[in-house]
């Protein structure tokens, strides 16, 4: 590991303050140690921002909750009132890490952690987003947990979060709050970033600008909710595939659907014609393909993961058939 | 910096890279917790922060100060051994040992985490867990033991479980108990 200066921060202000000055960030640090230890992240400062009072949950006014940046994952999936409006979220993150991990990473950090694969871990490869203009050793390589959606001849990396995946879902909005003090409202669907011709910008944030909260906004009445990952070992493994899903059913029909994808790109994915494909329809085989047909139209496989391809569209239907009780 | 672990104060300048782990293994001569894989995927280094197991190798020890660390040592003693302790003797659940400290302060949150009724990816009901042997190998996932000791290691947390006679502990309740 490089060497690096260490503050504790005492605010908010301090913190984006401290950080400006080419800081880095740390909460639960177990992303970002992990890599450091590989000096595939070598920060020359660490801001710690583990000890600002960002830990709480709270309910707001329009029904929605607001989510401390610091809420440590295991508190986020145990709270009943995520339990309650949000079983996805609960269920998406308790599919994700171990029980140590959980009670470490924080709401913030597990948006933040770096989408990777095992030639980013690897410094003696060629990658594009630990080094750009390096190259990619995954395509052409092993390339078995990589990405069938989105990717770019740069990088096919994923994303590993199951959080995200189902904030995606619901709709969620990160604040922030930006070096100058400036706070800033950021929907989850503009956050992250393709990787495009630069995989190693991953989302929008400015330098020194720091995640402070999560919005949900109020749950969706009567919905039903799902997160089914599909993963090689039945536990402490990240998604081949998953599905976050919250649908609603009114008369028989699909009144509405909210369906976010992981472990196929390099961001959680979601796709509005999945979703029209669905809204408005009585839940059948024929629209289950249709909308397994939307989200696959522009997937492609590099060799070892070809089999994503029908894994997203089976676990897509299975999760339908679930979602529409089917 | 100080430290306090195990209930006892600690001084101590160790590099500002160290990781509580190697803090309590290189510096003060706390080498019951182990250190497997160095990057969080193995479980050996799991110690209790505040009462939550986390993996100590991923967590810097300045970041620490002013926490309560517990680790193998601060648990029980050979003379006094803490009750998952002697269930992991009594089961034999492991072979090497080498994973134990580590599985046994996991166990020893785990069961924490249970009775204030956090969920697991193995609960149906994530409001009213049924706390039989498949949440706990879910909930030890964390926890890798190379010799493969796992069933013995169920069966020890499992006694403790059941031994410690606490409602949020039992296995699938019966239709009427749930109701009472």
């Amino acid at each position: 590991m490089k060497t690096f200066t260490y503050e504790r921060a005492g605010s908010v202000d301090e913190a984006v303050r401290d950080s400006s000055a080419g800081g880095r960030y740390i909460a639960g640090g177990t992303n970002l140690l992990d890599l450091m230890k590989l000096q595939v992240e070598t920060p020359d400062k660490l801001v710690d921002i583990s000890r600002l009072p960002l830990d709480r949950i709270e309910e707001r006014e329009d029904g929605g909750l607001t989510i401390g940046a610091l809420v440590p994952n295991s508190d986020l999936a145990a709270d009943p009132r995520v339990i309650a409006g949000y079983e996805v979220l609960s269920r998406a993150l308790l599919a994700g890490a171990s029980g140590q991990l959980r009670n470490k990473a924080s709401t913030g950090g597990n948006l933040l952690q770096r989408t990777r694969c095992y030639y980013f871990y690897d410094t003696a490869m060629a990658c594009n987003k630990r080094e750009p203009g390096s190259g990619c050793s995954a395509i052409g390589g092993f390339n078995r947990i990589h990405a069938i959606l989105g990717a770019s001849e740069h990088c096919i990396a994923t994303h590993p979060s199951d959080m995200a995946v189902a904030m995606r879902a619901l709709d969620a909005v990160i604040i922030t709050q930006k070096a100058d003090g400036d706070k800033r409202r950021i929907s989850i669907h503009d956050f992250y970033r393709l990787p495009g011709d630069t995989p190693q910008i991953e989302n929008v944030l400015e330098p020194g600008e720091l995640i402070t909260h999560v919005e949900l906004p109020a749950p969706v009445e009567g919905a039903r909710h799902l997160y089914r990952k599909v993963r090689d070992r039945a536990s402490y493994a990240f998604a081949l595939v998953s599905v976050a899903g919250v649908v609603r059913m009114d008369g028989g029909m699909i009144a509405s659907a909210a369906l976010a994808f992981g472990g196929v790109a390099h961001m959680p994915w979601r796709n509005p014609a999945v979703e029209a494909a669905l809204v408005g329809k009585a839940p059948s085989a024929q629209a289950f393909e249709a909308a397994a047909d939307a989200l696959l139209a522009d997937a492609k496989g590099y060799g070892s993961n070809d089999f994503k391809i029908p894994l997203a569209r089976r676990t897509l239907i299975a999760s339908l058939r679930e979602l529409t009780g089917e | 910096m100080h430290f306090t672990i195990n209930g006892q104060s600690y001084e101590a300048e160790p590099d500002i890279r160290t990781s509580v782990l190697d803090l309590c293994r290189e510096h003060l001569g706390l080498t019951g917790s182990k250190k497997g894989c160095d990057h969080g995927q193995c479980g050996a280094c799991t110690v209790l922060i505040n009462g939550r197991r986390v993996n100590s190798c991923l967590t810097l020890a300045v970041m620490h100060q002013d926490d309560e660390i517990v680790t193998i040592e601060g648990l029980g003693s050979p003379e006094d051994l803490h009750p998952m302790q002697a269930a992991f003797v009594a089961h034999d659940g492991y072979q090497c040992g080498y994973c134990t400290p580590g599985q046994i302060c996991s166990a020893v949150g785990m069961l924490d985490e249970v009775k204030k009724g956090w969920p697991s990816h193995a609960s149906a009901d994530l409001t009213d867990v049924s706390f039989d042997n498949s949440e706990i190998s879910e909930r030890m996932s964390g926890n890798l033991c190379r010799c493969s000791a796992y069933p013995n290691i169920v069966d020890a947390i499992r006694e403790v479980a059941d031994q410690s006679g606490d409602e949020a502990l039992k296995p699938a309740r019966q239709p009427a108990e749930a109701g009472a």
